[in-house]
């Protein structure tokens, strides 16, 4: 069985360590913050300038001042702290943030990663994802493992202008885990979800991926 | 003391605008946007102008209103997904964009106001954003190389100010203003108080009144893109 949304957010949650201080992107990666372990301490951080992000508030305590990087209205956490956009880019490019979670278009077999644009499509701005991918310590990628069309998303080489170039450490889909060898420069299979065979990952995957002889099962 | 306080956001644009001119603008998305200011500025009429700011406001309210009336020529963004009326005059050719990556803005915005002329970053390394740009190679990683900004004009949001410009911002509503403001030749700030001199703690100033020249005091209406709440 291919792994749902919620799933994948799980499996992605165990990339979290106590005292971490994660940015998560918009859509599919925000649904992490659900399966933080209890007991562990991790800091959310939004780009547009909080640290300590909460849930999202009650009626009573909607505050147009207080809101995400995906604007929409949330609370902080006790000990969170408000700054500036440069100081809050200051965190993703100085390298201060552990952990990035992103939702991807396509990702190329050496990591290259492209999710803001399709040209003469879509015209949104790529907002902080290059500052994300470039700055992050480790940036991780949850996404469907192909596109609407069932076409393959890790390919050779991205089609689409890139986000980052060999940038991506994880991919998590709902078909396996992919981790990035920095030395052999493409991803192995690492994790197989639960009656996905390594012959369909292939089959969904046109850019070279290495197969160890045995994979595990990713566990939830 | 330069008497800093207007009376209207009409009142404090007077005198500093001009046809072709550039301007930075504060904001995340609807929060922190000097949106009594951007109204002010459509009524003058003020066309061509290139705008510098993270977002591009929403159809009918923030950059968006100025979009509508076409007085924007270029804008200088990361992202402009909200905006319809933005999509459509972009992909029919009739305006200018430039996207930026939003440490790389609110970083040009920070480097012009303090004098940098440019900084290099390894953010948008290996992507079109570094077509044509400087790289150049330091402990072995490569960093391409970003101008500073400076502007005609910077229009910011605060909470509170006093008679001298000195700025507290709220919670999320400070994200660009604080850059923003140091970038503009001249800067003005729309507030929703003032306070008596002297009222506002020193440690707790975020912005010093050097970098404001005039200030307004507005009612905001405090727009909200996207209102979630928790039942729970």
């Amino acid at each position: 069985m291919p792994l749902d949304r919620n799933q994948i957010a799980k499996r992605a949650a165990q990339e979290l360590k106590d005292g971490f201080y994660v940015n998560l992107g918009i859509g599919m990666p925000t649904l992490v913050a659900n399966y933080v372990p209890v007991g562990m301490e991790v800091w959310l951080q939004s780009e547009n300038g909080l640290l300590g992000m909460g849930a999202f508030p009650k009626d009573s305590e909607v505050d147009a001042d207080l809101i995400n990087a995906g604007k929409q209205t949330v609370t902080g956490v006790a000990g969170h702290s408000f700054f500036s956009s440069a100081d809050s880019f200051g965190m993703i490019r100085g390298g201060h943030i552990d952990l990035a979670i992103l939702g991807a278009m396509e990702l190329s077999e050496e990591g290259d990663i492209a999710n803001w644009m399709i040209p003469g499509k879509l015209v949104k701005g790529m907002g902080g994802a290059m500052d994300l991918v470039a700055g992050v310590k480790r940036v991780v990628v949850m996404m469907e493992h192909v596109n609407k069309k069932g076409e393959p998303k890790i390919i050779p080489r991205c089609t689409l202008p890139l986000t980052g170039r060999r940038c991506i450490d994880l991919v998590i889909t709902e078909l396996c885990v992919l981790e990035m060898d920095k030395h052999q420069r493409r991803f192995i299979l690492k994790e197989l979800a639960p009656g996905i065979t390594t012959e369909e990952v292939l089959a969904k995957t046109t850019a070279e991926i290495l197969v160890p002889a045995t994979v595990g099962e990713v566990a939830l | 003391m330069p008497k800093k306080i207007y009376d209207s956001p009409a009142a404090a644009l007077n005198g500093l605008l001009h046809d072709g001119m550039t301007i930075a603008v504060g904001g995340f998305g609807l929060c922190g946007i000097p949106e009594q200011l951007i109204i002010a500025l459509r009524d003058s009429g003020t066309k061509n102008l290139t705008a510098i700011s993270n977002n591009a406001g929403i159809d009918e309210w923030g950059l968006g209103l100025l979009l509508k009336t076409r007085q924007i020529r270029r804008m200088v963004s990361s992202y402009v997904g909200e905006n319809a009326e933005f999509e459509r005059q972009y992909m029919a050719g009739e305006l200018e964009l430039e996207f930026n990556p939003q440490g790389t803005l609110a970083e040009r915005l920070r480097a012009g106001g303090a004098g940098i002329a440019g900084f290099f970053t390894k953010t948008g390394v290996g992507t079109i954003v570094a077509e044509g740009k400087e790289i150049r190679e330091f402990d072995g990683e490569a960093y391409v190389f970003e101008r500073g900004i400076r502007t005609d004009l910077s229009l910011v949001k605060a909470w509170r100010a006093d008679p001298s410009g000195n700025l507290v911002f709220r919670k999320t509503a400070r994200n660009f203003n604080p850059m923003v403001a140091t970038a503009g030749r001249a800067c003005v700030a729309e507030v929703e108080e003032i306070v008596p001199l002297g009222s506002l703690d020193p440690d707790q100033i975020h912005t010093p009144g050097i970098f404001v020249d005039r200030i307004v005091q507005t009612v905001s209406e405090k727009r909200i893109e996207q209102r979630t709440t928790n039942p729970g």
